[in-house]
């Protein structure tokens, strides 16, 4: 396995397998990378670098810029644990059981991938709006659903959920039933089976679908704004700062803001990265 | 403790995995459970664990039916072939689960889980390897590493599914010999399904030799080799070569012509049957006018000490084929003629 060979050097270029080209795939992906993604977000950092190092801490101090920070991380963040429940049962059912409607439900589990964003958010206000079917029932119990950080939670678990599913699907498809039945013969019950040798065992998986569903859930833009209400300092996301900010015609602003934010997200995901490739090399499997 | 089998049926979705299967497994004893794919053994095994519901019969341990137990409340070892270690658990950890998952009452105290860890692992010949992960071991290893983990519950039974399945031939041998000499030392009822039957004739006490969902015969090694109950069990242990042949006042014929065998007293008096040899039990004969079978070398190969030929007894419109050992010194080449008469043998009535 990989294992013994990572340990002798870690630091030097992999030896190249019997397939040839190695030197042109790493070339092709070193390139399309920087064109793909590393040119704009150097021009981003470049364009906020046009600003003074006082005017950019001023900006990043701004209240309202905190706030929408605060928003856009924290609901994201929530909404991606939200999803991490039910994103695991959803592909256990989907896994494990054959019911009547199992394709369809598989089906159904990418349609936040295709609809327009902007759709999904109008469907979301008016279904959890106060007069809408859901926000009325809510409403009832004292829940107000819309047009505050709730109804970005709302919408940021309907974009993220088919992240986590998609995820944890194929690691749960290889889970051999030999395992459960071997935790059931050494005296187990459903309940530590399933939390202390399926989960552990899915824990990789798991942590790539979170982080891929609060990534998305951070850049969110479309399906918030029509169900967050958008209130400076309470519901307003630092996307649609950047947005206000770029309509006021204040570049730097916005680039600063955008610059904050890549260098929050890019942190959390190599820590989430990190935590993974060390799960990989002690357990030798992963997502 | 002993394990019993009454009238066991089951199926799956209609179509009958095991039919009427009854077994007794008496304390402390290593048997095992053979046949071909599809002969139900393995579900015979599963069964007994609890993993399968029968659809008709009972099982018990001891005195007590454990028909209705849960896999749980068996209190039995299960192996798996392909080992089934939770692989984001260290060895110890994995040895250790069976203990660990027991209600607070009932759960050892730490040290002593760890005391008996160290005692599995040294008994199963990997101390010093606790910390290790599942990939990190060698298949034997983990092999070795479920076993401990089946050991640590003190099961009542230990239940293996094709243990060695998934190792190479050196070793599987190797593994063989380990398993017997550990089943020695600990005395534990041991119940082992395989498709290998020199693994079972070698392992074994007794052999279960069963095809098709039925129990065909159960012996020691050297009765279902040598005193083979059934066609099936003739043709499956060892090689063999069967002829069908009629029986005319006890005297056998093939083709209507005296082959110089006599069905045995009390055995089938006439009609037609098939006669079942094995390729060494065979003599030569050289005498032209005794009655024999004689063949054509279709072709002989060399086997260490003997010499292996294929004859086709049956004639150029009608070939049938069987495999004799002839004398090394024998004249074997392709095309000669070869006369014999089985000199052990078994009819089976058609």
């Amino acid at each position: 396995m990989t294992t013994t060979a990572a340990a002798s050097g870690r630091w030097r270029l992999r030896q190249p397998s019997v397939i040839p080209g190695f030197g042109l795939t790493l070339g092709f992906s070193l390139a399309y990378l920087t064109l793909i993604i590393l040119i704009p977000l150097a021009g981003l950092v470049w364009r906020s670098a046009s600003l003074s190092g006082a005017e950019f801490l001023g900006i990043l101090s701004d209240p309202r810029t905190v706030n929408a920070l605060k928003v856009s991380f924290g609901t994201a963040f929530i909404a991606a644990i939200v999803n991490v429940v039910f994103g695991v049962i959803v592909a256990w059912v989907i896994v494990r059981y054959e019911f009547p409607g199992r394709r369809i439900v598989d089906a159904v589990v990418d349609l936040p991938f295709a609809l327009p964003t902007a759709v999904a958010g109008i469907a979301l206000a008016a279904l959890y709006a106060p007069n809408g079917w859901i926000g009325q029932i809510l409403n009832v119990v004292g829940i107000k659903a819309a047009f505050n950080p709730t109804g970005i939670v709302i919408a940021l678990v309907f974009i993220g959920l088919p992240f986590v599913v998609r995820t944890v699907q194929p690691v749960m498809e290889e889970i051999d039933s030999e395992i459960e039945e071997a935790a059931a013969t050494l005296g187990a019950n459903r309940f530590q089976t399933v939390f202390r040798v399926l989960l552990p065992g899915l824990a990789p998986a798991i942590l790539t679908g979170f982080a891929l569903a609060f990534a998305r859930g951070v850049g969110e833009y479309g399906s918030v704004i029509f169900i967050a209400g958008n209130i400076p300092y309470v519901s307003e996301i630092a996307p649609l700062l950047i947005v206000i900010r770029l309509e006021e015609f204040s570049y730097g602003a916005a680039t600063a803001i955008a610059t904050i934010m890549l260098a929050l997200s890019f942190a959390m995901l190599l820590v989430i990265n990190l935590i993974q490739a060390w799960s990989r090399r002690r357990y030798g499997h992963g997502a | 403790m002993d394990v019993s089998v009454k009238n066991l049926r089951k199926e799956f979705d209609r179509y009958p995995a095991l039919h009427d299967v009854s077994l007794d497994i008496r304390s402390g004893e290593l048997i095992a459970l053979l046949g071909p794919s599809g002969s139900g053994k393995t579900t015979l095994l599963r069964l007994i664990a609890g993993l399968e519901q029968p659809t008709l019969g009972s099982i018990h341990f001891g005195d007590e039916d454990a028909s209705h137990k849960t896999v749980q409340e068996r209190n039995i070892g299960f192996v798996f072939q392909h080992y089934a270690l939770f692989r984001h658990m260290t060895v110890a950890d994995n040895i250790a689960f069976g203990l660990t998952v027991r209600p607070r009452g009932e759960r050892p105290p730490k040290a002593e889980i760890r005391r008996r860890v160290s005692e599995l692992l040294e008994m199963v010949q990997l101390s010093g390897l606790e910390k290790r992960y599942p990939n990190q071991l060698s298949g034997g290893q983990r092999q070795r590493v479920a076993l401990a983990r089946a050991m640590a519950i003190e099961p009542r039974v230990l239940l293996l599914d094709e243990p060695f399945g998934a190792l190479d031939a050196k070793v599987r041998k190797e593994l063989r010999r380990w398993l017997r000499e550990f089943h020695d030392r600990t005395g534990h009822t041991t119940v082992f399904v395989t498709h290998d039957q020199e693994e079972a004739l070698e392992l074994a006490d007794r052999v279960v030799v069963m095809s098709q969902g039925k129990i065909e015969q159960v012996g020691s090694s050297d009765d279902v080799y040598d005193r083979p109950n059934s066609p099936f069990v003739f043709s499956f242990i060892g090689d063999s070569a069967s002829v069908p042949v009629s029986i005319v006042d006890g005297s056998v014929r093939f083709r209507g012509d005296e082959i110089g065998v006599a069905a045995p007293e009390g055995d089938i008096v006439s009609g037609e049957a098939t006669l079942f040899f094995r390729p060494q039990d065979v003599a030569v004969v050289t005498d032209p006018s005794a009655p024999a079978l004689e063949g054509r070398v279709v072709t002989s190969r060399r086997l260490a000490g003997t010499r292996i030929a294929d004859l086709d007894i049956g004639g150029a419109d009608d070939p049938l084929h069987v495999e004799i050992e002839v004398p090394l010194d024998a004249q074997a080449a392709n095309g000669t003629s070869i006369r014999f008469r089985p000199l052990r043998f078994k009819l089976f009535a058609k």
